[in-house]
């Protein structure tokens, strides 16, 4: 194990798929001659070529586009968007073409496809560049999404999404590109499944489920909490779609409390699918109502108090524990 | 015997006699109402496809939008999986899941059958990128009807294939109305071969009504390519003798402009053309029809007696099914969904009511 950066670990995942398959490239805006707008591709157009590092025009739906025809004749490209919320122009590409062609042509075309790139509120970029784009695209049978929050499973679950045979994508913390984390050496092949959740801590009073950036933030307000005397368990789902009911059964069936900390906003949003399943699968487990933290159902403000108001926090998720969680 | 190039022809005109036919069949069973959604056919503008499908070879690539008919009969998709498609039967090319509008024929390189008008074009340059990123030497169709052309995608993917270089030709199959809206109506342009000019491809204008030209002028095309990958767009001017759909009486148009592009009809031009020459009589070019009416007429009693897809196969398309390391064993559901019951539930369980857990996403 070492200590890397989760731009880093994104960086290797790259690397070495597009070493390890000739079918594999990679292709976005400013990916190769500038080495990523967020510096995740470094290097490798020098390692690679250009037939293999692809800048694009700004262009969205065109190379989303292209990408899938590509996976259709058996490519197994690697699309970059700049952000998800710039995915929103390729959304015809990625909703309507990448996960209805294997059904439509009655299972003679799957297209292997990875769409990857930051997602999410980061800081102060106002309403049509914060986009948490996880809730649209889970929705959509045939997609499947993954949300790595460290740097280990950022290099673990895109290297297995860009193997999978289906369009995954691979929605990236903005904010979280420097942080370092341990990983694996290079040379071991760390390939983490999708639809494979992880306790980031144990506990035994109350289940905070996270995803991206609430990880760190349900770590935090269950650090803060212990000191209050309350034994809080955090799972990390890592993917939202499949999702790993086991692991979120098993908890709530433990602590028999949960609070879902989801970075999307409420309405229709990944909490909801939770807390519907909970309450169908795990009735009788529950001591509480379930408690939902998620951002304000409003397009994100860009003054930096009233952002700081609609995003989930730290504060934000202790409250909800207490709610439920007799002091 | 005859000249490869002349027994070709009678062997294009036999596909565009099957392809007219079959519509016929498949106008009179959804005004049956044996087929369901939407049905848009191709009647009148047969010479396109077939003059396409005969200038270029079976693996090169083709892709079209929902006026799809044709251009999987074209590649020689049976009739009977043609039809057994739009009765919605497990027999269909796309196993009656995909329906009239989203063909598809991998093993004859028929790419679909896309609904979404302009959506399918951005598709056709990553084939065409795939090609040159194998270096090999196929060249991409991808037909498309005059109201894509103004589609954002459209004009992203004109830009790709340009600035990449990709071997595609863009064939918009131009019969003047989009849906009901007239060129005149639509488009900010004289000409639409002019959209070429725009992305540095080299544009032509072939007569969709005659087989020959658009053939010929085509051949030129795929030459050129294929000694030098790069784009091009056509512009085939065509006319569909029916409505946009089976529930479009037309009425946008005048009966004087039909019964003209009749009199132009591609399949008697062909038919004339080999009589003219020789290559072709009377009774065989009844033979011909009779065979096309006989395999159309065959294709709705197979339709007819296939078996519908199987309820069970519901959610056997949505993912491909896993190869590689990297499946989660618990998506999968080795591990049990059922966590264990507290010690003294007094609570009646409510478990096991909802079923349909594997439409919720947790199964890869």
């Amino acid at each position: 194990m070492r200590e890397i950066t989760y731009r880093q670990a994104l960086n290797e995942a790259l690397a070495e798929e597009i070493a390890r398959d000739p079918d594999v490239f990679l292709m976005g805006e400013e990916v190769a001659e500038y080495n990523g707008a967020y510096k995740v591709s470094q290097g490798l157009l020098d390692r690679f070529g250009p037939e293999r590092i692809i800048d694009t025009p700004i262009s969205e739906n065109g190379f989303a586009g292209l990408g899938i025809g590509a996976a259709m004749v058996g490519l197994r490209p690697i699309v970059e968007f700049m952000t998800f919320s710039f995915s929103l122009v390729a959304f015809d590409q990625i909703v309507n073409n990448a996960p209805n062609m294997l059904t439509m042509s009655g299972g003679q075309f799957n297209i292997p496809i990875t769409f990857r790139g930051p997602n999410g509120p980061a800081h102060q970029l106002g309403a049509t560049h914060s986009h948490a784009t996880e809730c649209l695209y889970a929705n959509v049978p045939g997609l499947k999404v993954c949300t790595p929050a460290t740097a280990r499973d950022a290099k673990g679950l895109l290297k297995t999404a860009v193997r999978d045979d289906n369009p995954v994508l691979v929605l990236e913390c903005e904010l979280f590109y420097s942080h370092k984390g341990q990983v694996e050496d290079e040379g071991t092949e760390l390939l983490i499944p999708l639809g494979e959740a992880e306790r980031k801590r144990e506990g035994t009073d109350v289940t905070i489920i996270s995803y991206a950036q609430t990880v760190p933030m349900a770590l935090a307000a269950a650090e803060q909490l212990a000191g209050e005397k309350i034994s809080v368990e955090v799972i990390d789902l890592r993917s939202i779609k499949p999702l790993d009911w086991p692991a979120v059964f098993g908890s709530v069936s433990k602590t028999h409390r949960v609070v879902i900390a989801e970075q999307d906003r409420p309405f229709c949003g990944v909490g909801a699918e939770l807390a519907y399943r909970i309450q169908q699968e795990i009735f009788d487990e529950l001591d509480a109502p379930i408690q939902r933290v998620a951002q304000e159902d409003v397009p994100m403000p860009y003054n930096e108090a009233l952002e700081k108001a609609v995003l989930p926090s730290v504060e934000k998720i202790v409250a909800a524990v207490k709610k439920i969680c007799p002091a | 015997m005859p000249e490869p190039e002349q027994r070709d022809e009678v062997e294009m005109l036999a596909t565009m006699l099957l392809i007219r036919r079959f519509e016929e069949r498949a106008s009179q069973q959804y005004q049956a109402q044996k087929i369901g959604g939407f049905c848009h056919l191709y009647i009148g503008q047969e010479a396109v496809v077939a003059g396409a499908v005969a200038a270029t070879r079976p693996d090169d690539y083709i892709i079209t939008a929902y006026r799809d008919h044709a251009h999987a009969l074209a590649r020689g998709t049976s009739a009977n999986a043609c039809m057994a498609e739009l009765f919605g039967k497990a027999t269909g090319c796309s196993r009656g899941l995909g329906g009239s509008m989203h063909y598809f024929d991998k093993t004859n390189h028929m790419y679909g059958g896309h609904a979404i008008v302009g959506a399918h074009v951005p598709l056709a340059t990553g084939m065409a990128f795939a090609s040159k990123y194998r270096k090999d030497d196929r060249v991409t169709l991808c037909f498309f009807g005059d109201g894509a052309i103004n589609q954002g995608g459209f004009h992203e993917a004109l830009n790709l294939a340009g600035l990449f270089r990709l071997p595609v030709i863009f064939i918009c199959e131009n019969n003047f109305f989009a849906m009901g809206t007239s060129v005149k109506r639509s488009t900010s342009l004289k000409e639409i071969v002019n959209r070429a000019e725009g992305y540095d491809m080299p544009g032509e204008v072939v007569d969709g009504m005659n087989f020959r030209d658009v053939r010929d002028k085509l051949s030129e095309i795929v030459a050129s390519i294929r000694k030098d990958p790069h784009p091009a767009f056509v512009e085939a001017r065509t006319y569909r003798y029916r409505g946009h759909s089976m529930s479009d009486p037309a009425s946008y148009r005048t009966k004087e402009e039909l019964e003209q592009y009749r009199l132009e009809d591609p399949i008697t031009r062909l038919r004339a053309q080999l009589t003219r020459e020789g290559k072709l009589t009377n009774e065989q070019f009844d033979q011909l029809d009779k065979r096309a009416k006989d395999e159309a007429m065959a294709s709705v009693k197979f339709a007819e007696q296939s078996a519908n897809p199987p309820l069970e196969d519901l959610y056997n398309y949505t993912y491909a099914e896993q190869k590689v390391e990297g499946e989660s064993s618990s998506a999968r559901g080795s591990r049990s969904t059922q966590p264990a019951k507290r010690g003294s539930s007094t609570k009646k369980s409510r478990r096991g009511a909802d079923t349909a857990a594997s439409a919720n996403g947790d199964k890869a």
